[in-house]
């Protein structure tokens, strides 16, 4: 049933324009960094850099990409999100999905889901674009793999920030800037209290825990604290649509 | 017959307001219930809780036997509804909406196709299956409504205001559509219109400031109407005093012209004894016909209580 709604999330973003266009944005976006990162990285490399200092291909290229990455996200996310369910509340079709056999928790983790196959269908594209390094160059597929890891989880946790906010009003427009406004506070946070290295802001930042999948590292902890922190969200918007039900 | 739905004591607050106020009914299959009542009644919101939309404050709502709060997904299963504002995702074709509400419901894979047409056959649809919602005309939209609530064939279809904002002919064709539907299935529709209730239901239920004022067969309410009024011409107005030393009469009412209506006292009065004691006293009868109050009055009547 989580499927189905999936499916159908999924098809309504191919059947307007906006899916069309946040991917051709964000093809176009990522494909310019990626052309630059190999355009620069001979020059950087050649020359004035010490041999100490020198990074392989996969590294350079991949920091342009996936530091990147983050902030295009930031913006993309909250705008494919903000229909999810502002839109079914402005267009009064939520009685449709409410009266079908389905529960409210199907509901959410099917939209839920269906946006993190989209937001995934572009986090593959990158990966198999830098793959593409792999034609002339020995790359280090496992710093990718850790990357592409980490980015599935912040573009998770993204949506699942989306999708609470969208919950929240019936004004697509509203859910996005409100959820681009939250995910870039906490995005940021660390810099609130950067003289304070152990300040608890440290630890619920995004941003913080992106990093350790950026170096290629994989470690639970973070993975622990994306699907936390993904499962907060998607639990308070399954909340605040329960309380549709009951408070009418 | 088999009961369908079962509505036991439902309530529901909104803050201090009472929107229902323990409404019981009970509603058999093939059997086509109106719903009438003002604005603000509470139709909607008896609705809301009968398809699990909104949570009774109190009360208990049964579809074919299952408990709605307790089974929420078995109950459903059994329910097509379509709300007052169709739930149409109007970026989608006909076929491709009406397939995303088959999966909804757990069709299964292979009677997907076929359940699709029927559907659309049913609501005089085919031929525009291959269109946007979007750009449909709203009679079309609104038979696409009450395609996806047919779908999955379910024991109860329940429609809120289906023939609201349709053009005549539309009405008329929506009105078939429900009644050939409430041939098969159990449907509660729920209007304003009064003579429509008179042509598609079977039994009528009149609802007011959330209480339940009227519930009966579409007969009694018929009854109900007739009574014991008689509208009656003369050529020469008798007094009161007169027509009662000869007639069981409770009132005379003086329409326009020379048309009066009189109320008797019983219900079963002689009225060719009337005619023939009229004819008698030569009070230059030319007309007695039963005065109908008319579905309006009688609405007005009993939501005025």
């Amino acid at each position: 049933m989580i499927i189905n709604i999936a499916s159908k999330e999924i098809k309504s973003f191919f059947v307007t324009p906006m899916g069309w266009i946040i991917l051709a944005l964000i093809t176009a976006a990522f494909g310019t960094y990626y052309l630059e990162g190999v355009n620069s990285y001979f020059e950087v490399m050649s020359g004035a850099i010490r041999p100490a200092e020198r990074v392989g291909v996969t590294i350079y290229v991949g920091q342009t990409v996936y530091g990147a990455a983050f902030f295009l996200m930031l913006f993309a996310v909250p705008l494919m999100s903000m229909r999810l369910i502002s839109e079914e509340r402005r267009q009064q079709t939520l009685p449709f999905l409410f009266s079908a056999p389905v529960s409210i928790v199907e509901i959410v983790l099917g939209k839920f889901f269906g946006l993190f196959a989209f937001l995934a269908l572009m986090v593959v594209y990158i990966f198999l674009m830098l793959s593409t390094l792999n034609i002339w160059a020995d790359i280090d597929f496992g710093y990718l793999f850790s990357n592409t890891f980490g980015l599935l989880l912040l573009v998770g946790s993204f949506a699942a920030i989306g999708i609470y906010f969208s919950s929240l009003t019936s004004q697509p427009i509203i859910a996005a800037i409100l959820s681009f406004i939250f995910a870039f506070l906490l995005l940021g946070l660390e810099s609130y209290f950067a003289s304070q290295p152990n300040h608890w802001f440290h630890h619920v930042s995004l941003l913080k825990h992106f990093q350790t999948f950026s170096r290629g590292v994989i470690s639970s902890k973070d993975i622990i604290y994306f699907l936390l922190f993904i499962s907060t969200f998607i639990v308070l918007t399954i909340r605040r649509l329960d309380a549709d039900r009951l408070r009418g | 017959m088999a009961t369908t739905l079962k509505a036991l004591g439902l309530t529901r607050l909104f803050g201090p307001n009472k929107a229902v106020n323990n409404v019981s009914f009970e509603l058999s299959k093939g059997e086509v219930l109106g719903f009438l009542g003002p604005n603000g009644a509470g139709k909607s919101t008896t609705m809301r809780m009968l398809t699990g939309n909104l949570a009774p404050t109190d009360g208990q709502v049964e579809i074919c036997g299952i408990n709605i709060i307790e089974e929420p997904k078995l109950a459903k299963a059994n329910i097509g509804y379509l709300p007052e504002m169709r739930p149409l995702y109007k970026e989608f074709k006909v076929n491709e909406f009406l397939r995303i509400a088959a999966k909804l419901h757990n069709i299964p894979s292979k009677k997907i196709n076929s359940s699709i047409n029927t559907a659309m056959e049913k609501c005089g649809l085919t031929h525009m299956s291959n269109r946007l919602i979007e750009n449909l005309s709203n009679g079309y939209q609104q038979r696409v409504g009450i395609a996806q609530a047919i779908i999955h064939n379910p024991e109860i279809v329940i429609l809120d205001e289906p023939t609201v904002g349709l053009d005549p002919i539309q009405i008329r064709e929506i009105r078939k559509l429900i009644k050939e539907i409430g041939k098969e299935h159990s449907v509660i529709l729920s209007t304003h219109i009064l003579p429509e209730v008179e042509i598609v239901c079977d039994r009528v239920q009149i609802i007011d400031k959330g209480n339940l004022v009227f519930h009966g067969s579409i007969d009694d309410l018929k009854h109900q109407r007739r009574g014991n009024k008689l509208l009656v011409g003369f050529k020469k107005t008798p007094t009161l005093k007169k027509l009662q030393s000869l007639f069981d009469i409770v009132k005379i009412e003086k329409q326009e012209d020379l048309l009066h209506v009189i109320q008797f006292k019983n219900l079963d009065f002689d009225m060719e004894n009337f005619i023939k004691v009229c004819v008698k006293e030569k009070l230059g009868l030319f007309q007695v016909s039963p005065h109908i109050t008319s579905l309006e009055d009688t609405f007005v009547q009993l939501t005025n209580k």
